[in-house]
């Protein structure tokens, strides 16, 4: 029954293009409905569609357009499917080598935790518990806990520093854009050799940890926290400041990153702060010491250019 | 300091290269860190000389091949582009 009314319908379209909407919807094989009949969703989108269908239908027997009108139908099914399939293998191939899944847990926080974790690297002196915890074996999302290291900060903290670097230089008459690019990719360079050599110490000392990849760069890219307030009190209020506020962060850069890496490289004797002798415990010290270290250092190197 | 991405991907390469032309009887055998001289514990701690050791022997073994590869391309992109 239904077919029969298609037929009819279609034979008489040249007389009433609006007849076609209230068929069934057969896509494309009479040949001369250009899309699915989608009109059911509502009248407006209905009162639209047959304007443009008649409109189209008008155009197409007007005088045989360049692109014939069911050609263009299938090009565009085809197309779109290739679109799905071509994402599709995207995605799959990428997860391959960037952890997507995993990364969006490094992404879920929120305003609450944002705040008290700004606030905790500026001043780690009264946080008493440094523990991450876990649920099940997984580490809890930083929403949860605001020791579990995200990677927000860290990417709104560079993109920050190269913005603010490029707004010192340009207080200084010294600014051109290629600067910004040159600020960027020096910062992203010192970023990636750090934690290579981190790896790289941390591989060297054989040490059990569960510190991925991703938790180094998250640990590394919280300096860029401190080194902002640095240049912006710089800016602010003059060489003095600058020097203090960086002193002030360094000291709560190094001393935040001793009590989280304590609990990670440290055995569990060393990190309740009991003396543990052996070369190795010494050794893990060390390593977590230097990295510590190494973070007001780097502070200092890529921002004493931007205050003259 | 300017650094550039290109300087990181070349400093890589120069560095692979360097653990790469390290010759074992000739130079490493000669200072003690031959391919006896390393594997000397199977407990749990292999201390700090053995796992540099491997990580040497193993970049070596690895990277052989694609460096021959990396550095033919370099030499071309050199002499090409300067």
């Amino acid at each position: 029954m239904d077919y029969t009314a298609t037929q009819s319908g279609s034979r008489q379209r040249k007389l009433q293009p609006s007849m076609r909407q209230r068929n069934s919807s057969m896509d494309g094989s009479d040949g001369s409905q250009l899309f699915e009949d989608t009109s059911r969703a509502g009248p407006p989108s209905q009162a639209g569609y047959r304007n443009q269908q008649a409109t189209l239908q008008a155009a197409g027997f007007a005088g045989q357009s360049l692109i014939s009108e069911p050609m263009s139908n299938l090009a565009m099914a085809y197309g779109s499917s290739l679109a799905t399939q071509g994402r599709e293998m995207v995605d799959k191939n990428l997860d391959r080598f960037i952890p997507i899944s995993k990364l969006k847990y490094y992404f879920a926080v929120d305003t609450v935790y944002v705040g008290k974790k700004l606030g905790l690297l500026v001043f780690p002196y009264m946080h008493e518990n440094w523990e991450v915890s876990y649920q099940q074996d997984t580490p809890v999302a930083p929403r949860f806990d605001v020791n579990a290291p995200d990677l927000y900060i860290p990417a709104m903290g560079f993109i920050t520093y190269v913005l603010v670097a490029g707004l010192a230089l340009g207080t200084q008459n010294r600014f051109s854009p290629e600067l910004l690019g040159v600020q960027a990719s020096s910062a992203l360079v010192w970023l990636i050799m750090e934690v290579l050599a981190v790896l790289l110490s941390l591989y060297l000392v054989t040490v059990n940890t569960d510190l991925t990849t991703i938790d180094l760069l998250a640990f590394s890219g919280y300096k860029y926290v401190g080194m902002i307030v640095g240049v912006v009190a710089g800016l602010l209020f003059g060489r003095l400041a600058y020097y203090l506020s960086l002193l002030w962060c360094c000291a709560a850069i190094f001393v935040f990153m001793i009590r989280t890496l304590r609990l990670k490289l440290l055995s569990e004797a060393a990190a309740e702060g009991r003396l543990v002798r052996g070369a190795r415990n010494q050794l893990r010290m060390y390593l977590t010491m230097s990295i510590a270290a190494a973070q007001p250092i780097f502070m200092y190197w890529l921002t004493y250019h931007l205050i003259r | 300091m300017a650094f550039t991405l290109y300087s990181l991907i070349q400093t890589a390469i120069l560095c692979t290269n360097a653990v790469a032309v390290l010759h074992e009887e000739r130079f490493l055998g000669k200072i003690g860190w031959g391919v006896d001289q390393g594997v000397g514990g199977f407990g749990d701690d292999p201390g700090v000389k053995a796992q540099i050791l491997n990580l040497v022997r193993s970049v070596r073994t690895v990277m052989r091949v694609p460096l021959i590869m990396v550095n033919s391309a370099c030499i071309v992109l050199l002499l090409l582009f300067g």
